[in-house]
């Protein structure tokens, strides 16, 4: 075995990397070498379209960003750099810009957060053993259809819609016949912190946004679950452990591994959507105003904010997520 | 439990206190049962209700929208509005033939992108769970990134890429100047290639989870028996790969029916079903005011019906195809994804 390991470290030393793929040396005949190269045949396409179609446009998206882009008729665009300009424009300028990230940022962290839980519930639910469960599985997983692409913002655009629901809103907080204002006014009165009951009761009210934003969690929290042995369970229950103890000593440290990919997808799915606000506003000013660069600086500063939030996610989660090896 | 419980009554023979925790045990199940099933059906209601409100709406004829009385069930049924929104979204020419172009256009144009998507996917997911090749974890770094960044931070780069399209100045050198290729097809498909089209680090990671799951043992032995590393892939590794590439397929067919980022960006030349659903609002204004001098605006509701009846449209392809599919899409993914 030890002779085996120092015949192929694991790790690729540069010179050897390069000798893989030249012939007429020591490196190239061997297994390991051919391995490489069919490995990296394998991913070429991937390597190809990164460089052509996502390095390049995301350096000339990055240099658009600081930079005045003017229409040229018949030859595209000229650039003259402006510095940070564009990106002065977006926060001090623009009278949405600013209001709209923070309310999406605001909304975006209540409701990954509800996802996450609620794709998680409903996962757990699924994989019980009960009558009319493929149903209920087809039914849940229904959204991943209905709620993409197109479909979500189109019915928003409607100002009827948008009124209707300003009506409701305003006939459930006079009347209070709206069960959740009504129980809202109840907590609030209690005399406890008013803070927390609202952005509960956001939550509430956008339960139909977060069950419709769940359906690829569930089938990957769902697939988490199916991979847990029964033999655990079995043991634990010979032990002596509560199903509730079994939950949290179990099921929970098996699945969440899954929780940082979902964690990810979440955050990239809602900023992604097209019933975004920010993302309709830079839509506005790219298809509308034809500002590219005023456009750029504004997903460039939303990619980031993006990244940020995707950075401290992750950190919360690897710190507090045990990983098992298997 | 059971088993403890019933070992320890064992020893103990007492009647009252055997019953007692049975019935305990009983009640436990029922409650968690019923509350199981009310959380169940009301969240599958949730989902389910809005299609049925949109299907209700899109066969009611204009006055029964503004009927209080009348909330699910149409008093008139029509299926005019079908015919209106056909017109809309080109799946009816003017002259009232029915051509389904944009559907047509919608469903060719998925299929290829789709097929051009998993193929380059599986080829890169297998690389990545299969072979170990220098920077491989650069590389792998790169399709996390490819996942995060949103498309739209590079759509005005990559519009102006496309204008002026060119590898390395060679077809400048041919041609004598870069090629435009917005407006046609060929971009997307270039894309869909190399794995660089919609949501396509999704299913590179995916499909790189299942084969990492496979037994390393089946390709050694084919090698042993002199296999070549293509030959391996494709008659050892594909045939078991199927359902979990099918429900690739399946994600990817769906989400690229539906999409509007790239159909607008790099197909706006062809008339697929969600852009014209995109401008949806705005024809209705001119289609409903093309005989009349004066302009009059549709009202709301009229608006939001028709909207519905788009939206259905839209749809009901993919509910058939995933009421025929929902195996697929649901136990195949179940079965990947986690042997992390």
């Amino acid at each position: 075995m030890s002779k085996k390991k120092a015949y192929s470290p694991n790790r690729w030393s540069l010179a050897d990397s390069f000798k893989a793929f030249i012939p007429g040396n020591d490196v190239f005949p061997t297994m390991r070498a051919r391995n490489a190269r069919h490995g990296i045949l394998f991913i070429l396409p991937f390597i190809i379209g990164f460089l052509v179609f996502m390095i390049r446009p995301l350096i000339l998206s990055l240099i658009m960003s600081f930079s005045r882009v003017t229409l040229v008729p018949g030859e595209g665009f000229s650039m003259t750099p402006v510095g940070v300009t564009n990106y002065n424009k977006a926060f001090t300028a623009d009278p949405y810009f600013s209001q709209y990230l923070v309310e999406e940022i605001g909304r975006m962290a209540v409701n990954s957060l509800a996802t996450l839980v609620m794709s998680f519930v409903i996962a757990v639910i699924l994989n019980q053993n009960f009558k009319g469960r493929t149903l209920a599985r087809v039914i849940f997983f229904l959204p991943v259809i209905l709620s993409s692409g197109v479909l979500p913002g189109i019915e928003s655009q409607n100002e009827f819609y948008n009124m209707m629901a300003g009506m409701t809103e305003s006939v459930s907080n006079g009347s209070g016949v709206n069960i959740s204002a009504s129980l809202q006014d109840l907590l609030s009165v209690s005399g406890i912190g008013s803070g927390v009951f609202s952005v509960l009761f956001d939550m509430i009210d956008a339960i139909y946004d977060i069950v419709m934003a769940s359906g690829i969690q569930i089938i990957v929290f769902l697939s988490g679950l199916q991979a847990i042995s029964p033999s655990l369970y079995e043991a634990a229950n010979v032990e002596g452990c509560s199903a509730w103890e079994a939950f949290w000593k179990i099921t929970f440290p098996m699945v969440s591994p899954l929780l940082l990919v979902n964690t990810i997808y979440t955050i990239i799915d809602f900023f992604m959507k097209n019933d975004n606000r920010v993302m309709e506003r830079i839509n506005t000013l790219f298809y509308e105003k034809f500002d590219f660069g005023g456009a750029s600086a504004m997903n460039w500063i939303y990619f980031a904010v993006a990244i940020l939030f995707i950075l401290i996610s992750s950190l919360i989660i690897t710190v507090g997520v045990q990983y098992y090896e298997d | 439990m059971k088993i403890k419980k019933s070992q320890a009554a064992a020893q103990t023979p007492v009647k009252g206190r055997d019953k007692k925790y049975a019935f305990k045990m009983k009640a436990k199940k029922y409650s968690v049962s019923i509350i199981r099933a009310a959380l169940l059906f009301g969240l599958c209601f949730m989902i389910i209700q809005p299609m049925i409100l949109r299907f209700a709406t899109s066969i009611m004829v204009e006055t029964d929208l503004y009927d209080s009385t009348i909330v699910l069930l149409p008093r008139n049924v029509t299926l005019d509005n079908y015919r209106i929104v056909a017109e809309l979204t080109d799946l009816k020419t003017v002259n009232g033939a029915w051509t389904f172009r944009s559907l047509w256009n919608t469903l060719w144009i998925s299929l290829l992108v789709s097929v051009c998507q998993i193929i380059a996917c599986t080829l890169v997911g297998y690389g990545f769970a299969r072979y170990d090749f220098p920077f491989k974890k650069f590389w792998f770094a790169c399709v996390i990134l490819l996942i995060i960044v949103p498309p739209q931070t590079i759509q005005t780069s990559l519009i102006v890429h496309f204008a002026t399209f060119d590898i390395l100045g060679i077809i400048k050198l041919i041609a004598g100047h870069p090629l435009n290729l917005r407006g046609s097809v060929l971009p997307y498909v270039l894309m869909s290639l190399t794995c660089m089209g919609l949501k396509d680090g999704l299913y590179i990671y995916m499909l790189r989870q299942y084969f990492r799951g496979i037994p390393k043992s089946l390709e050694e032995a084919a090698y042993v028996d002199g296999c070549s590393t293509l030959r391996t892939f494709c008659e050892i590794m594909l045939p078991d790969a199927v359902p979990t590439i099918a429900s690739c397929f399946l994600f990817s067919f769906v989400w690229q029916w539906t999409d509007l980022f790239y159909s607008r960006n790099f197909l706006s030349s062809y008339s697929l079903y969600s852009t014209q659903l995109s401008g949806i609002i705005s024809r209705m204004g001119m289609y409903f005011n093309a005989g009349r001098d004066s302009a009059q605006v549709v009202p709301n509701a009229r608006q939001q019906q028709l909207v519905f009846v788009g939206v259905l449209i839209c749809c009901i392809p993919l509910i058939i195809l995933y009421c025929f599919t929902q195996r697929t899409f649901v136990e195949s993914i179940a079965m990947s994804g986690s042997k992390e």
